[in-house]
């Protein structure tokens, strides 16, 4: 399972990428091998705003339907369009191409309350 | 000591699955100018449809029916039909589903004509019998559930939830209020925040405690004034006693909420405690589980609705009542209205009450204290196999996490599932709850001998084995079945709606 040092994570196994004001947000490998093959992604609406633990989407695998959560606050500034076609982008490349959507946030938005990398594992493990 | 057989009881492994072809189509099996009928020559001259439906209700093209013999049109059903795994071939133990053997004289009864050749138009004057039926089954359910009165109407679970999210409605609004909130647990059937978002409400989620019951401090902290109600089933989906639900209740009117009684899993509680007892004001009973109608397979189902007195002026009307020596259809003052076009599905009730009166209420303690200990027989029996996931006493199903087999070996709850089918039984129910990983959920019912499910046990036995002997062969069960593993996400990522019959070339 892995677990990239250079992200920050939600106990909900979101993960979050902050480039300047833009935060990046997806499942975690975690998430996903524990979802199963993903068959669905409803991304939020580009220009929502969200706040920490609101639910912005849902990932449907062939056991369930799961909700994701934000793990920080802001506006949707851009959805990851290619889940629509290719939901199994999630499970092949979870840190990657299957990167859900990108947040706006003031300040730090909660993203300095995310977990590291070491703390997520300790979580997961 | 008596000797048994150790194959009575039995597994359906001689189920006539002959031949591994798929079965074609019936679209495959035409043939231009075959038919299965064929009309009485009435002298009356054919027309154009045209001539008779408005030209606006024509279809624009002809619908490509298929052309089959009678014979061949027989034959491809009875072999579907052969393929299938039902509960009269063998043990079906898939956990909250309560599949067990329906007592075929309830059957009987119901294809008595002057039940089934009623008409449901027939005025009460014509119609004595079939209502005192009507109130007997609902003198019958009020009495298992503890509730007041109920409505008959509800053609399934699910209308069931709906019609008492919408009693629930009613009963604030008499009031003035306007709440708008339902409480569910996390380990809840997917139809309840499904019934309570069709109803208007929004759900607010509690979480499970460690010993898998309602965490009551999060219960607690999230009641107030803006809540509706709370929906239960007890015991819950991991076939748990909720121990604390006198709590729970008292918590939850505190704030004037309602409780409602999810009655999946009634079948575990018959005779022994009552939901009315326990605090509920609405209960929904699932009869195909409880009372042994027909499972599934596109019903008709019924699914009636037991209220506390405080919400019987809300039921739905008419309801078949006791006027004086004689019955009526009477609706209630405040009813919410009809939720059945007719008076719900009258024959599967038949059944219901035909079960209910040949056990009586001591064989209907009976049902749940057998179903219970079955499941707990299993929990026992497979705990030394596979992890439980509240390893403590059960009610009447068992929750198993496979979680260390699928960190150890690669094996899955769903490969466990696929292969048991080739023992010949029907798979448990896997992935459900949610709040189990790799859950494996099995419900061996009352109505299995102790003989099945000790074979029942021994295809566990085995499958674990081969899971750490052999478990690529798991990936790829079922492999003896006609048809074998089906690629469930492709399907789901790639849905294909239609189906072109014609010769490919």
């Amino acid at each position: 399972m892995e677990t990239p040092e250079n992200l920050r994570y939600s106990s909900d196994h979101e993960w979050a990428a902050r480039t300047g004001t833009t935060v990046r947000i997806g499942i975690t490998d975690y998430a996903q091998d524990a979802l199963g093959d993903v068959v669905y992604v409803e991304a939020p609406a580009v220009g929502s705003t969200v706040s920490v633990g609101a639910a912005i989407g849902e990932v449907e695998s062939t056991k369930s339907v799961s909700e994701i959560y934000a793990p920080v606050a802001g506006t949707v500034i851009a959805v990851n369009e290619a889940l629509a076609d290719h939901p199994e982008l999630v499970n092949a490349d979870p840190y990657g191409e299957g990167w859900l959507c990108e947040v706006a946030v003031e300040g730090e938005g909660g993203f300095d309350a995310l977990l590291d990398a070491e703390a997520y594992r300790a979580l997961t493990d | 000591m008596t000797m048994t057989h150790p194959a009575a009881g039995g597994k359906a492994s001689s189920a006539p699955l002959m031949g591994r072809a798929a079965e074609p189509t019936i679209f495959e099996l035409s043939q231009p100018g075959r038919s299965s009928f064929q009309f009485r020559t009435t002298g009356v001259p054919p027309r154009p449809a045209g001539d008779l439906i408005p030209s606006e209700f024509l279809a624009d093209d002809v619908v490509e029916l298929a052309e089959v013999s009678e014979r061949d049109l027989v034959a491809h059903f009875t072999r579907l039909s052969h393929r299938q795994f039902s509960v009269d071939l063998g043990a079906y133990p898939l956990g909250s589903c309560t599949m067990k053997y329906n007592p075929k004289v309830c059957d009987t009864i119901a294809s008595l004509p002057g039940l089934a050749g009623v008409h449901p138009g027939a005025p009460a004057s014509l119609t004595q019998g079939w209502l005192e039926i009507m109130v007997s089954l609902e003198a019958a359910l009020c009495e298992v559930t503890g509730m007041a009165s109920a409505t008959l109407q509800p053609a399934a679970g699910a209308a069931g939830e709906l019609t008492g999210l919408l009693l629930m409605r009613a009963y604030h609004a008499a009031r003035g209020e306007e709440r708008r909130r339902i409480i569910i647990p996390d380990s809840a059937h997917g139809t309840n925040p499904a019934s309570v978002t069709l109803g208007g409400y929004d759900v607010t989620t509690v979480p499970s405690d460690d010993r898998g019951c309602v965490d009551l401090a999060a219960l607690k902290a999230v009641l107030d004034t803006d809540v509706a109600g709370i929906m239960l089933t007890n015991p819950n989906t991991l076939g748990l006693f909720e121990e604390d639900i006198a709590e729970i209740a008292a918590a939850v009117h505190d704030v004037g909420g309602l409780l409602y009684y999810d009655g999946a899993n009634l079948n575990a509680i018959l005779g022994v405690v009552r939901p009315g007892d326990m605090g509920f004001d609405i209960v929904h009973m699932n009869l195909h589980k409880t009372f042994a109608t027909p499972h599934g397979g596109g019903g008709p189902g019924a699914g009636p609705v037991a209220v506390s007195s405080r919400l019987t002026e809300f039921l739905p009307g008419p309801r078949a009542t006791k006027v004086g020596d004689r019955y009526d259809w009477v609706t209630p003052p405040s009813s919410i209205g009809r939720v059945h076009g007719w008076h719900g599905n009258a024959l599967v009730l038949a059944r219901a009450l035909a079960y209910i009166e040949i056990h009586g209420g001591d064989g209907l303690r009976k049902v749940s204290e057998r179903a219970v200990l079955n499941a707990n027989w299993i929990r026992q029996r497979l705990s030394t196999v596979f992890d439980v996931a509240f390893d403590r006493p059960c009610m009447h199903e068992v929750v198993l996490s496979l979680t260390t087999l699928r960190k150890d070996h690669g094996i899955k709850a769903i490969d466990v599932a696929k292969r048991l089918m080739e023992e010949g039984f029907h798979a448990p129910t896997v992935y459900f709850p949610l709040i189990v990983d790799e859950a494996l959920m099995i419900e061996p019912t009352e109505t299995e001998s102790l003989q099945t499910l000790e074979a029942l046990a021994q295809a566990f036995e085995l499958i674990a084995a081969e899971a750490l002997s052999d478990p690529d062969s798991l990936h790829a069960a079922p492999r003896t079945s006609p048809v074998g593993r089906v690629d469930e996400a492709l399907a789901a990522r790639q849905l294909i709606q239609t189906f072109d019959a014609r010769p490919q070339p």
